[in-house]
């Protein structure tokens, strides 16, 4: 399969001189299967110009798996072109919201609403499918398989792994490591933690020996300390990951909007220098690399 | 047909306690930097909102594939969130029955009942009460037509003909109960508040929602009183602008001009200025329905 990573920002768009290198576009991996099955990992603004390539041949038909629908994972959808061009195939998959009992179609429909936008979603043209995954229910892809696993944010989201011919890749989507609530010296504060190793134990069993991982890793070290609870993991949760799972390679994205090209070479550098690293080989997620596996 | 006190207080019996564990989550959730730590702790102590809780959280709705067993792991697992709004959702709406023989729209009831609720704590808001303070607010505003609920689901048969002399002889509600009844929905609504042991500001906002004449009255049953009635009048104005129904837009005026002194002087302006500033107010009250929804599964 190839990987493609077509918006590598979190939070907003941040086109610019600063973000030329690594690409101001928000979240949206492009994954073709070796049979040429298409599979997408959320719309944020990363998807336009995908959407604009797969115009070249049509019909297009692909999937589109969405981790959870904050902005920067959805607001590339109303300007992919395939959803509106009649004869197009898309299938959108992607969690109910079970707070605001809103399924995946009706916060869609919500993001096209003619006040924010002047084609509304009933005016899509293409055929269009929206499916409601709940964890751990595996869609196939032609020859391939896309199975959820719900990992923590403040919004319910989903890590995609996608397994296809023997080889895998997983994306966490927004992902935080669950913090402890309690203080060492509360009483609940050991059967917290024991409930936290056993979930991240789930992950690192789901992503053992996964080919590819790409992993959110918004904030530095020093960030985090003023960010818990924000959602968004470090290049320490990442590499713990790695090692845990036994990754093969590691690409950080999310990467904060106000930073530059030159801030992510050099964050990157020390990343690198420090001792005891896993054999994962770290990358910083560029937009439009391509990851052949 | 008119019922006694007996029988008053046997309907209050029946319903369920209101427990203390509500109000600490809703004290716990008006602040946004709410500790999860005590969230926890409240809902924990609580063996039926624990139980309420963790039955929601692995339905259908969350569709999960491991079962979350404690508070704690469902925490871990979806997030303190996830878990703050469902434990609003199953506190505020758990206690009362979900329907009822006599006719009364359980659905209307709570979409007026919230707006009644978030009016309540904007203007709390407005005026500058203490956050911690908005959500009585809020609750009193919720829980102000309560003993409506108690009616119904008690004396179905009596209660249907007091919502029929009300629609065909626009008889006020409070009005034709008290007629046909002998009490009215404020009476019994604040019996509930007290055996519930809601505070005595918040029991008073219940008991005097129709009647907020007399002076030194405590701000909360001022809010609850306007709250009720900017309510009122906003349904009015919006029946009157889609069946262009000027009957309607004559009552609201009403509504605006019969305001006792001591509401209208708390309020500071007439009901036409405060419904501009809440423009936003049904999607507020759509968001707080959906918790309703929710917490309809036992």
């Amino acid at each position: 399969m190839i990987i493609s990573l077509r918006g590598v920002r979190g939070s907003i768009p941040v086109p610019g001189k600063d973000t030329v290198k690594y690409g101001g576009n928000t979240t949206c991996i492009d994954i073709t299967t070796d049979e040429g099955d298409k599979i997408i990992i959320d719309g944020g603004s990363g998807i336009r110009q995908l959407g604009n390539e797969l115009m070249k041949q049509l019909p297009v038909s692909c999937s589109i798996f969405i981790t959870h629908t904050h902005w920067d994972h959805i607001q590339g959808l109303p300007f992919f072109l395939p959803l509106f061009v009649p004869g197009n195939n898309i299938d959108i998959y992607g969690s109910f919201d079970p707070v605001y009992m809103k399924d995946l179609k009706t916060i869609l429909a919500q993001q096209m609403e003619y006040c924010y936008f002047p084609v509304r979603e009933s005016e899509l043209n293409a055929n269009i499918s929206y499916n409601n995954l709940k964890e751990g229910e595996a869609i196939k892809v032609g020859s391939a398989t896309v199975t959820p696993l719900l990992i923590n944010h403040p919004v319910l989201n989903f890590g995609y792994k996608v397994e296809s011919n023997g080889k895998s890749f997983f994306f966490t989507g927004d992902y935080e490591p669950p913090l402890n609530i309690y203080s060492p010296e509360d009483e609940g504060y050991e059967e917290y933690q024991r409930l936290i190793e056993q979930q991240k134990q789930i992950l690192t069993d789901f992503i053992q020996g996964v080919d590819v991982v790409v992993a959110d890793c918004q904030y530095t070290r020093e960030e985090y300390l003023t960010k818990k609870g924000w959602g968004h993991g470090t290049h320490d949760s990442c590499i713990e990951m790695a090692r845990a799972a036994n990754i093969g390679t590691l690409y950080f994205t999310h990467h904060d909007p106000t930073r530059t090209d030159q801030e992510l070479d050099e964050i990157y550098r020390d990343v690198m220098s420090q001792q005891g690293l896993p054999p994962t080989q770290f990358h910083i997620a560029m937009e439009d690399t391509k990851i052949e596996l | 047909m008119p019922i006694n006190h007996d029988q008053l207080i046997d309907m209050v019996d029946k319903i369920p306690t209101f427990q203390e564990s509500v109000h600490r989550i809703l004290a716990l959730t008006t602040s946004p930097d709410c500790s999860a730590k005590d969230l926890v702790q409240v809902i924990e102590h609580d063996p039926i909102l624990t139980i309420k809780v963790l039955k929601l959280v692995n339905s259908a709705y969350f569709g999960l594939s491991q079962e979350v067993t404690s508070v704690n792991h469902s925490v871990v697992y979806v997030g303190i969130n996830t878990i703050k709004n469902v434990a609003i959702s199953v506190a505020t709406t758990g206690a009362l029955p979900k329907s009822n023989k006599a006719g009364l729209n359980m659905n209307r009831f709570w979409e007026h009942s919230l707006a009644v609720g978030v009016i309540a704590k904007l203007l709390a808001e407005n005026k500058g009460v203490g956050k911690n303070e908005q959500a009585n607010y809020f609750v009193a505003g919720l829980l102000h037509d309560i003993g409506k609920v108690l009616f119904a689901h008690f004396i179905p048969t009596e209660y249907q003909e007091v919502l029929t002399k009300h629609d065909a002889a626009k008889t006020p509600l409070h009005q034709a109960e008290k007629e046909l009844l002998g009490f009215d929905h404020s009476e019994i609504g604040a019996m509930v508040a007290e055996k519930w042991q809601l505070p005595p500001d918040l029991i008073n906002s219940i008991k005097n929602h129709h009647g907020a004449e007399a002076q030194d009255q405590h701000p909360l049953s001022l809010a609850i009183y306007a709250a009720n009635q900017t309510a009122h009048y906003l349904e009015l104005i919006k029946q009157a602008s889609e069946d262009n129904d000027t009957d309607a837009l004559d009552a609201a005026a009403k509504i605006d001009d019969g305001l006792p002194a001591p509401v209208k002087a708390w309020l500071g302006w007439p009901l036409s200025d405060v419904s501009k500033w809440l423009s936003n107010l049904d999607e507020e009250v759509d968001k707080a329905l959906a918790f309703i929804d929710l917490s309809d599964g036992d």
